[in-house]
């Protein structure tokens, strides 16, 4: 007799959990949040990218009756707070004290009764500015002469900020030489910005009477933010709480610690009540965390029939006017040297150059997995264009080239372990899912009638869930992320995690990650996260981190209460432990199905009188630091199909095929919806997104009004598919997959444009392929997007 | 999210309320009706008048109307209507595409006719429209109304012959039988403001062109129509060649700006383009009218 | 100055400034805080909200605009604690992610729906094209408005709902004022 219900795997398709709130209008984001006595913050922000600060008037400022608090840059320098330290071991300015170094700096924080009043009262400062000339252009940024950024870095007299390398170089230059051909291509990914729908904010609660303080934060990283806070603001760690409650998008853009949040938490100190900072979408564009701006120069060398030799790269990295990347310590290029890309490559060698220009910082953000973005368009564009060399088709140079099966663990040329992967077979199943062969007659009979329509692949293997800690940390942090397994005597369990949704559905994924472990219902199942005291310390969610590290946390704490169980089980149904086999969710004795313990049995077993045997206390509650021996590496073959308007330049994306392999897949419905939000992304970064300037440094891209984002219009519907290769070392054989299709599609997108073009003989264009753009590459002339397109 | 300064607001509870309340507080008063072009300044503080006169409550301004062999539309009608109305469409197919390609449609259920034409970016999409059909403004003031047709309308970006104390109440357009008109459009992206815009009517006899008008938008056209385009057009046969040869010198007689948009080469082409495809639109439905 | 907006069918009396928008009025002054805002340019769409039974953007109209008319806002989409068609069909398609567009996106969705009863994809799409989601990629909103379409009238979910609502997964586990199926 089994206890009537049938077993099934809690893996599948569930029901979002948080879709309760949600669909109801019942979430609380930071805008949410409402203390009794909360003042309103806003910043004051430099109308231009250099200048030097003569003088800063806050006297009618002051002066207004709503106003609460005026703080500037003096007034954190007189606490050393005006300078804080930046994800990069570089510093960035809180509040401006010397100069202003881009359009958009923080200047001056002001703290008033409500949100229209401390806006208003922004007006009343008044800041006397020296303009300087700005360094723009990023290739223009290490000219002799140029004026140097930085000099608040003592003896700093360029704009130089790193040099970083990867890969053999002699054995590169030695397979250049040997080859056939070599095909060389400039290409930008210009600078864009992953603007989440909710824009960045801080409700910070300095409580004076306990010296506790609380700050609701839009932060994907709450217990790293916890820890930088106290080392930075000198506050004791167990005295800060953060609290990251629900997050309207992260993307990236909600990694670092903000100047906006530091001036909250200084506010709330002066003002002795809570401030809540929330930035408008301008500051968002502006001044927070951008993405890309890589000039890249990419050459790939083969055989004449079509074997890929070797890659190089050199890379001009922008990384605006202070180092605020995010990435792991040891990475100053983020996981750039992944650009060798899927394939069976003799050697690689990439260079990349970090310098400071005068815009925002950044760099690292917008579902990069840390520069793969970047790294896997470079690779692809260039394979598409060594096809169009050889005069072989895409598809076929990819399959030839396509590291098989059984070179798996796979070291790659700039030393990357690539654990497992059928990438051939993934391909195969895109150009099915897609009628590649089909697709391929129809544009030959529309080229016959003068029409544009382009095919674009791209193969791409991501390297995600980082990582190992003796490789990588966060401003010394180890990028391990702990997990938190209560089980309730009446065996409902409570799972607190470290890392961070903002909308990944982990409320659901991870309480049927236990609930598969511990044979529960899902339901019986609460995940608590973003509570900094409520959960385990961990590095947060970004780079697709969460189910690689937080999720194998989360199998090892449930095991090891399976583990404790076991015991308990054994206690009561008077076996051995040995004895027991976990089966249809239960510890049953071997051999004798009649004879078992469902979980719920068993914790009210371990919280009762019952005489425990020695390896269990009253209770089977467990915890684990996962520690990930290796980076994951989810991959995918994406198919692009575009029609081409010669007479406008529009671009109209017909088709999107991507069949990903991500592994296990926990929730294949959440699974997709991750990949839909990615090819979106794709689609806009391809065709419509980025953040120009002038050559004064004025944003040209801060609003929506201009830096423009797919709708539903422009976004087809995607048509998805998958292969599973389980990961070997993950306790569930899951990889991860929140970046995969941010990854993956540009180049698509791009490869799909440039197919449609050949007729025209275009090579290359950068993106974004606006009409213009496009138009102006079929007349020999592509645009230069760094700067402001004319 | 950026919030407007502090302003004065009254609510108008008809025509001569508003004007009154206009010449009360002077230039420093802006109408405000859908809002949608003018909130968005003020949120931003460019804008920053002292007094709103809100006259959304002016029922007797929202209307489409049959009237003298004319389509009468009120300046307060939202965009949504005209789009939702099927005598306009059918009449005016030319104001149905503009319409589906204006802003979004959110936006279209509150911003009106009368706000975007007042609002007068060189960009705006009805004025290319409303160009082309060779419609007449009335203009309201103190001491009557007054009527001015829609290529004077408009004296500079931002500005037009409404003078502060002055409502737009309402746009004509004649109706000629047996006329096609269309719209195109490129845009970044949907909702865009155009990269460039024409807009076309034509009438034909035959497969002769008796009149013209062509209206264009974004590409710094004089007062938002192509009128030497037009004057080629007229009397002459309705082919590819000549429809060419219109956009052509239609790009002609711009002075597009080099924007983030495109470069002002990209939006001469355009000018040329469009005005062709808009031509070759119009006058397939001009013949489906004849027929 | 003092404006009277009937909101999700109640009556509210404040005291407000002339430049109040509607949707600070409702998140801060009436607390309800269900529509978001995203944007400086009435772009994104988080704010829109029924005015008058019409979408707009809520953050580019004045709350004294909407003194003496109604307004709804995703709180009262719910009728009597049983959830809309549209509601239920967002999470039943895996029509959100983080949730901050969701609200404005079901509320053009139920406006459409009460205007066209069977919307094309494409026609879906175009009703949705003022209003920005970062997170889905657009297709599940789709699909849950079609699946809304569809099971208009079957009451969304409250419980199981009358007559089964044709959900796929793994039906309703137990006690729970909400059915549990998704549709995938």
């Amino acid at each position: 007799m089994t206890t009537g219900r049938p077993y099934r795997s809690a893996y599948g398709p569930v029901r979002r959990k948080e879709d309760a709130r949600f669909v109801r209008g019942r979430g609380t984001f930071v805008d949410d949040v409402r203390l009794p006595g909360m003042l309103y913050g806003a910043i004051l922000r430099s109308p231009l990218a250099h200048a030097r600060i003569v003088s800063v008037d806050t006297a009618a400022a002051e002066a207004h009756p709503k106003v609460k608090a005026v703080i500037t840059g003096e007034t954190l320098a007189a606490r050393n707070l005006a300078w804080m330290p930046t994800l990069s071991r570089d510093v960035q300015a809180v509040l401006a004290t010397d100069k202003v170094r881009f359009q958009g700096q923080e200047v001056a924080f002001v703290v008033a009764e409500d949100r229209y009043s401390v806006r208003d009262a922004l007006e009343l400062i008044n800041v006397e500015y020296e303009p300087l000339p700005p360094v723009i252009d990023a290739e223009r940024a290490l000219d002799p002469g140029a004026p140097v950024i930085r000099d608040d870095v003592a003896g700093k007299a360029d704009n130089h900020i790193f040099d970083w390398s990867a890969g053999d170089q002699a054995a590169t230059d030695a397979a250049f030489a040997a080859a056939d051909v070599v095909v060389t291509q400039d290409m930008l990914y210009p600078r864009v910005h992953p603007a989440p729908l909710e824009t960045c904010g801080a409700v910070a609660d300095m409580d004076e009477v306990t010296g506790k303080l609380t700050l609701w934060c839009t932060s994907q990283a709450p217990h790293a933010h916890r820890t930088l806070y106290s080392l930075f603001l000198g506050l004791p760690e167990h005295k800060i709480r953060v609290i990251s409650p629900d997050i309207g998008g992260g993307f990236g853009n909600k990694v670092p610690v903000y100047p906006g949040y530091v001036c909250a938490i200084a506010g709330s100190m002066v003002t002795g009540r809570p401030v809540k900072w929330m930035e408008d979408r301008s500051e968002n564009l502006m001044s927070t965390a951008f993405a890309r701006d890589y000039h890249m120069h990419g050459e790939i060398a083969a055989t004449r029939d079509g074997a890929i030799l070797a890659l190089r790269a050199s890379v001009l990295a922008d990384h605006g006017a202070f180092n605020g990347a995010a990435q792991p310590t040891k990475f100053p290029a983020g996981f750039f040297s992944v650009f060798s890309g899927s394939y069976d490559l003799k050697a690689a060698h990439c260079q990349v150059t970090g310098v400071y220009t005068n815009k925002a910082p950044g760099g690292v953000a917008y579902a990069c997995s840390f520069r793969i973005t970047e790294a896997v368009y470079l690779v692809e564009r260039m394979v598409d264009l060594l096809a169009r060399e050889l005069h072989i088709d895409p598809a076929e140079l990819r399959m030839k080239n396509l590291l098989r099966p059984g070179q798996f663990p796979h070291t790659t040329p700039t030393g990357w372990e690539y654990d497992s992967g059928d990438y051939g077979k993934t391909l195969r199943v895109a150009l099915q899912a897609a009628g590649y062969e089909e697709l391929r007659r129809e544009q030959a009979g529309r080229r016959e009638r003068g029409e544009l329509m382009g095919i674009g692949i791209s193969f791409f293997t991501e390297a995600v869930g980082a990582g190992p800690r003796k490789l990588m940390d966060i401003l010394g942090l180890g990028m391990a992320d702990g997990a938190d397994l209560r089980v309730h005597p009446t065996g409902k369990a409570v799972l607190a995690i470290s890392c961070q949704t903002q909308g990944q559905g982990h409320e659901t994924t991870f309480a049927q990650i236990v609930a598969e472990e511990l044979g529960l219902s899902v339901d019986d199942v609460e995940v608590v996260h973003g509570d900094t005291d409520r959960t385990p310390f961990g590095l947060g969610t970004y780079g697709s981190r969460s189910t690689p590290v937080s999720g194998a946390a989360a199998v090892v704490a449930a095991r090891k209460v399976r583990d404790r169980a076991r015991i308990v089980a054994a206690a009561m149904l008077e076996a051995s432990a040995a004895d027991l086999e976990w089966a249809d969710g239960r510890w049953q004795v071997r051999g004798d199905p009649t004879q078992g313990k469902t979980l719920a049995e068993i914790a009210m077993a371990a919280h009762s009188s019952l005489d425990l045997p020695d390896g269990v206390l009253g209770h089977l509650d467990a915890g684990a630091v996962y520690n990930p021996p290796n980076l994951t590496f989810p991959y995918g073959a994406y198919i692009c199909v575009v029609d081409v308007d010669p007479g406008t330049g529009a671009v109209k994306v017909r088709r999107f095929v991507a069949v990903d392999d991500c592994g296990v897949r926990i929730n294949p419905m959440i699974v997709e919806g991750q990949i839909h939000g990615g090819l979106a992304d794709g689609l806009g970064m391809a065709l419509m997104q980025a953040i120009t300037f002038d050559a004064d440094g004025n944003c040209l891209g801060g609003s929506f009004m201009d830096y423009l984002l797919p709708t539903s219009v422009e976004c087809p519907s995607w048509e998805l598919s998958e292969t599973v290769t389980p990961c070997p070392h993950h306790p569930i054989g899951a990889k991860g997959v929140g970046e995969s299709a941010t990854v993956g599609s540009p180049a698509a997108v791009v490869n799909a444009v440039m197919d449609a073009l050949k007729p025209y003989g275009v090579r290359h264009a950068d993106m974004p392929l606006t009409p213009a753009n496009v138009w102006s590459a079929i007349q020999g002339t592509p645009l230069r997007t760094g700067l402001a397109l004319n | 999210m950026q919030v407007p300064a502090q302003v004065e607001y009254e609510k108008a509870a008809s025509v001569e309320h508003a004007l009154a309340l206009l010449a009360r507080y002077g230039p420093e008063a802006r109408v405000l009706a859908g809002g949608h072009s003018l909130i968005p300044m003020m949120k931003l503080r460019l804008a920053q008048p002292e007094t709103l006169v809100d006259i959304n409550g002016l029922s007797e301004l929202s209307y489409l109307l049959l009237r003298n062999g004319e389509l009468r539309i009120g300046a307060l009608t939202r965009h949504a209507q005209l789009l939702g109305s099927a005598p306009a469409g059918e009449h005016f197919e030319i104001l149905h595409d503009a319409e589906r390609v204006i802003a979004d449609p959110v936006v279209r259920n509150w911003g009106t006719i009368g706000g975007s034409l007042c609002q007068a970016d060189p960009s705006e999409d009805l004025s290319a429209a409303f160009a082309a059909l060779k419609a007449t403004m009335v203009i309201r003031g103190p001491g009557g109304s007054r009527t001015v047709p829609a290529r004077e309308f408009h004296t500079a970006p931002y500005e037009t012959v409404v003078a502060p104390g002055e409502l737009l109440t309402e746009i004509r357009i004649p109706i000629h039988p047996g006329g096609g008109s269309a719209y195109e459009k490129v845009g970044r992206r949907v909702g865009d403001w155009p990269v460039g815009a024409a807009g076309a009517a034509l009438w034909l006899t035959g497969g002769t062109v008796t009149d013209a008008g062509i209206g264009l938008a974004a590409v710094g056209a004089r007062n938002f129509a192509a009128a030497e385009a037009e004057d080629f057009l007229r009397g002459a046969d309705a082919t590819e060649e000549n429809f060419a040869r219109a956009g052509q010198i239609a790009a002609e007689h711009c002075r597009p700006v080099s924007d983030q948009r495109g470069p002002a080469a990209y939006k001469k082409h355009l000018a040329a383009e469009l005005t062709v495809r808009a031509l070759r639109r119009a006058a397939g439905r001009a013949w489906r009218e004849g027929t | 100055m003092q404006i009277t907006v009937t909101v999700n069918d109640d009556s509210f009396t404040r005291e407000i400034e002339p430049r109040l928008l509607l949707i600070h009025f409702l998140r801060d002054d009436l607390g309800l805080t269900g529509s978001h805002w995203g944007c400086d340019t009435s772009n994104c769409g988080a704010c829109v909200v029924w005015l008058d039974e019409t979408p707009v953007k809520s953050c580019t109209v004045l709350a004294a605009m909407a003194d003496g008319h109604r307004v709804r806002t995703v709180e009262g989409l719910a009728a009597r604690g049983r959830l809309d068609p549209v509601q239920e069909g967002f999470a039943r398609c895996h029509g959100l992610q983080c949730g901050f567009c969701t609200p404005g996106m079901m509320l053009t969705a139920r406006w459409l729906l009460d205007h066209n009863r069977d919307p094309t994809d494409e026609q879906i799409r175009e009703a949705l094209s003022g209003q920005i989601c970062r997170c889905t990629g657009y297709e599940n909103i789709v699909r849950a408005v079609r699946w809304a379409a569809r099971h208009e009238g079957t009451g969304g979910g409250a419980g199981p709902g009358p007559g089964g609502s044709g959900g796929t997964g793994p039906g309703a586990t137990g006690p729970g004022p909400t059915a549990n199926e998704v549709t995938w």
